[in-house]
């Protein structure tokens, strides 16, 4: 289980980035989020932007057309 | 530090959207984002709360009334139709659950984009500083806007 979760599912560009940037910026270092989303394009962008940001992304999943994305706060 | 500098010239309701999409998903991904109002672009940053000052020429109170003040008063650049395009388009937005132009710049300024504005174009338009959104950091002019760009990554106009 991650230690926070952030639904973004109904979200549009650019607000699963903005909001797993914002909701990342108020966690401790060490600690997972899982972001929950069903825009198409995000399922890549959120973890490649937050890769580029420096965060660590454990894992990307997709069941149904929902995805999950697992990132562990690192800087 | 990845960079990007992004002029805001134009004050129109989709121009400016366009600007802060990008601004908000570069400092998402962890970009250093500089935003430069000029021109039209700062009616975009006006606090339609803030009261403008009194002691002002007749030239810059004509301006200041005609000019759009803040978000809410920004029209689209194409369809507008009188306001019914303007407010078409809001209702859309909503409806897809795409944020306001007002939240993009909350949700900029939490993820650290920096807000300038250009000291001529305030001049020209009678505006004051004190009349701006919290949100505005600095009033500068375009040696700063230069200086930031130089080494940016990705400098746009819009």
């Amino acid at each position: 289980m991650a230690d926070e979760t952030l639904d973004v599912r109904g979200l549009t560009c650019p607000a699963p980035l903005v909001e797993t940037r914002k909701k990342l910026k108020r966690m401790e270092i060490g600690q997972t989020l899982e972001v929950i989303g069903d825009h198409g394009p995000s399922k890549k962008e959120v973890p490649e932007m937050m890769m580029e940001q420096g965060q660590h992304v454990v894992s990307v999943t997709e069941e149904n057309g929902i995805w999950y994305v697992l990132i562990k706060k690192s800087k | 530090m990845t960079k990007a500098t992004i002029v805001v010239f134009s004050g129109d309701l989709d121009k400016a959207l366009a600007a802060f999409v990008i601004a908000s998903g570069a400092a998402a991904a962890g970009w250093d984002v500089t935003l430069f109002f000029t021109f039209w672009g700062i009616n975009i940053v006006r606090d339609e709360n803030k009261k403008a000052l009194e002691k002002k020429d007749f030239m810059s109170k004509m301006f200041g009334a005609m000019m759009p003040k803040g978000t809410e008063k920004l029209k689209l650049s194409k369809m507008n139709m009188g306001g019914m395009g303007t407010s078409m388009m809001k209702k859309r937005m909503q409806g897809k659950k795409v944020k306001s132009l007002r939240e993009m710049i909350k949700d900029a300024k939490e993820l650290d984009v920096k807000f300038l504005v250009c000291d001529m174009s305030m001049d020209i338009m009678g505006l004051k500083k004190e009349e701006f959104i919290d949100e505005v950091d600095e009033i500068v002019g375009v040696g700063t806007y230069l200086k930031e760009s130089k080494g940016a990554d990705l400098t746009l106009f819009i």
